[in-house]
C-alpha cells in the first residue's frame, strides 16, 4: 500500500534529531510537526521571520499579527524568537537551518528540484523555495512517487523549469525513500507491501536497487 | 514642529509627491503587517504607471489587490501572487508585468538598497529561470548569481507603536518585510497603530531606528485575517 500523507509525515519525522531548526513546507511537510518524536525537541522556523512556531491558536489567542508562512494563524512557542524577512532568509541562506522539508512536482538524478511553475499554467511564484533549497544541507522532498496518470516524477532530468539545482539528496515519495547520489536514485526503503517492481517501474530516472532496502513500518 | 519631529496630519499629507510611474515599497507579508491605509490612499490619489515592490499583490479588494481595480500597478516585483483573481487576469492579458523574485532574495535586495550595496551574490536561484541574463560567478566552488538592489522612490511601511521621531517597533510577525523597506525608499512613510511619548519606546528594543524614516501618521486598522487556522 502507497504510504498516506500522514504515514509520510511520519516517516519524515523519524528523521528529526534533538535540537533540531527545521523548516517545514506547506502541505505533507506541515504535518511532520504532529509527528515529533517523544523526548526530542525542534524548533520549526517559518520564513516569514518566527523561530519556534507553535500550535495554531484557539478562538481567544487568534491574533492577526501572528502567521506563519503558509500565511495561516499561530503561536510562538516558549523559547520562540521573531525577526524580519531578511534575518529569516539570512538564517535559510547561510545553512543555519538543520532540516528543511518541502514538497515538489519533479526531482531528478542530478539532485535537481523543480516546485514552483508549470510553463501554460499560471505562475504563481515561487515564495521562499529557491532560497530554502539553495540554503540548506539537508532537505527532505515530500511527493507522490508518480502523476494520477503514473507518470514518474523521479526523472533523469527534470522537464519543468527548477528551483534549485544539485541540492537534492533525499527524497520520500508514497512508496519509498530515497537517496540521490552520484547521478543515481538509491532505493533505501519501500513503502508496506510495496514491490520493489513496482517502484522500478514507476521510475524514470536511473535507479540503484541495493540488497538491504527495508520495508517500512508503523 | 522640529526637524526630527515626522508626524503628520493626514494621510494626503504622507504621501505628498507621490507621482505616476514612480516606485512604491510596501511592506507586509500575505495581508499580515501591510500598510492598509497609505494602500488606500494610493488608490484615492489615482496615481498610475506605478512599480510596487513587495512580497504580495494583496487579495482581491483588500491590501495591494485595490490598486489592480484601476489598474494603477505597470510592474509588480513580487515571490508570490496566487492569491488574486484580478492580477492573474491583468497578468494573462498583458496589462501587467511580474517579476518573480524569490523571498529571500528579494527581502535582501531591500536591504541591500537600504544599506548602500549596489547588487550581491546569492546562490538562491543559480540554475534556474530566475538567474536568466545575470551575472553568475564560482565563489570557493560555489556557483551564484548577482542580484542588483532595490530601492524605491516612496516606501510605505506598518508599525504597531513609533515616537514622533520615527522610532518604530512591530508587533509580533507583522514585521516581515516592514523593517527592510523603511530602509530603501527615499521617502519613508510609516503608519503605526499609536504614536507614543519620546522616551517610551526602550532605545535597544527599536527594529526601524527613526534615521529611516521622513513621515509618521497614526491609523485604525483593519487587519484582516487571510487565512484563519484554530485548534479546538
Amino acid at each position: 500500500m502507497a504510504l498516506t500523507r500522514e504515514q509520510m509525515a511520519q516517516r519524515v519525522a523519524r528523521e528529526l534529531k534533538d535540537g533540531y531548526y527545521v523548516n517545514l513546507g506547506i502541505g505533507i511537510p506541515t504535518l511532520v510537526a504532529n509527528y515529533v518524536p517523544d523526548g526530542i525537541d525542534v524548533m520549526l522556523q517559518s520564513e516569514n521571520g518566527l523561530l519556534g512556531m507553535g500550535a495554531f491558536p484557539t478562538e481567544d489567542e487568534l491574533d492577526a499579527d501572528m502567521i506563519n508562512a503558509g500565511k495561516q494563524t499561530v503561536t510562538a512557542r516558549k523559547g520562540a524568537s521573531i525577526f524580519s524577512s531578511a534575518e529569516s532568509f539570512a538564517m535559510i541562506r547561510g545553512g543555519h537551518v538543520d532540516l528543511t522539508v518541502l514538497g515538489a512536482f519533479e526531482v531528478d538524478a542530478n539532485g535537481n528540484i523543480a516546485s514552483w511553475m508549470i510553463p501554460g499554467k499560471l505562475i504563481k511564484g515561487m515564495g521562499g523555495a529557491m532560497d530554502l533549497v539553495a540554503g540548506a544541507d539537508n532537505i527532505i522532498v515530500t511527493m507522490t512517487h508518480a502523476s494520477k496518470d503514473g507518470e514518474s516524477k523521479l526523472l533523469r532530468h527534470c522537464s519543468l523549469p527548477l528551483t534549485g539545482c544539485g541540492c537534492i539528496r533525499k527524497v520520500l515519495t508514497d512508496l519509498a525513500y530515497l537517496e540521490i547520489d552520484n547521478g543515481s536514485f538509491i532505493l533505501r526503503e519501500r513503502a508496506p507491501g510495496v514491490s520493489i517492481e513496482e517502484i522500478v517501474a514507476k521510475t524514470a530516472g536511473p535507479l540503484i536497487v541495493p540488497d538491504d532496502v527495508t520495508e517500512m513500518t508503523f | 514642529m522640529s526637524g526630527l519631529d515626522k508626524r503628520v496630519g493626514s494621510y494626503a499629507e504622507a504621501l505628498a509627491g507621490l507621482t505616476d510611474n514612480m516606485t512604491v515599497l510596501a511592506g507586509g507579508f500575505g495581508l499580515c503587517g501591510i500598510p492598509e491605509n497609505l494602500i488606500a490612499e494610493i488608490r484615492r490619489l489615482g496615481v498610475c504607471g506605478l512599480t510596487v515592490v513587495s512580497n504580495n499583490c494583496g487579495v482581491d479588494g483588500f491590501g495591494l489587490g485595490v490598486l489592480l481595480e484601476d489598474r494603477q500597478i505597470r510592474k509588480m516585483i513580487a515571490s508570490y501572487v496566487g492569491e488574486n483573481a484580478l492580477f492573474e487576469r491583468q497578468l494573462l492579458n498583458g496589462e501587467l508585468e511580474v517579476e518573480l523574485t524569490p523571498q529571500g532574495t528579494l527581502a535582501e535586495k531591500l536591504r541591500a538598497g537600504g544599506a548602500g550595496i549596489p547588487a550581491f551574490f546569492t546562490a538562491t536561484g543559480y540554475g534556474t529561470p530566475v538567474a536568466e541574463g545575470k551575472e553568475a560567478r564560482e565563489i570557493n566552488g560555489r556557483h551564484y548569481i548577482l542580484e542588483p538592489a532595490i530601492t524605491g522612490d516612496f516606501a510605505i511601511v506598518k508599525g504597531w507603536k513609533a515616537d514622533h521621531f520615527g522610532n518604530v517597533i512591530y508587533r509580533h510577525t507583522a514585521q516581515n518585510f516592514n523593517p527592510m523597506v523603511a530602509t530603501a525608499g527615499r521617502i519613508t512613510v510609516v503608519e503605526v497603530e499609536e504614536i507614543v511619548e519620546p522616551g517610551e519606546l526602550d532605545p535597544a528594543h527599536i527594529h526601524t531606528p527613526g534615521i529611516y524614516v521622513d513621515r509618521i501618521i497614526q491609523g485604525s486598522f483593519e487587519k484582516r485575517i487571510e487565512k484563519r487556522t484554530q485548534r479546538a
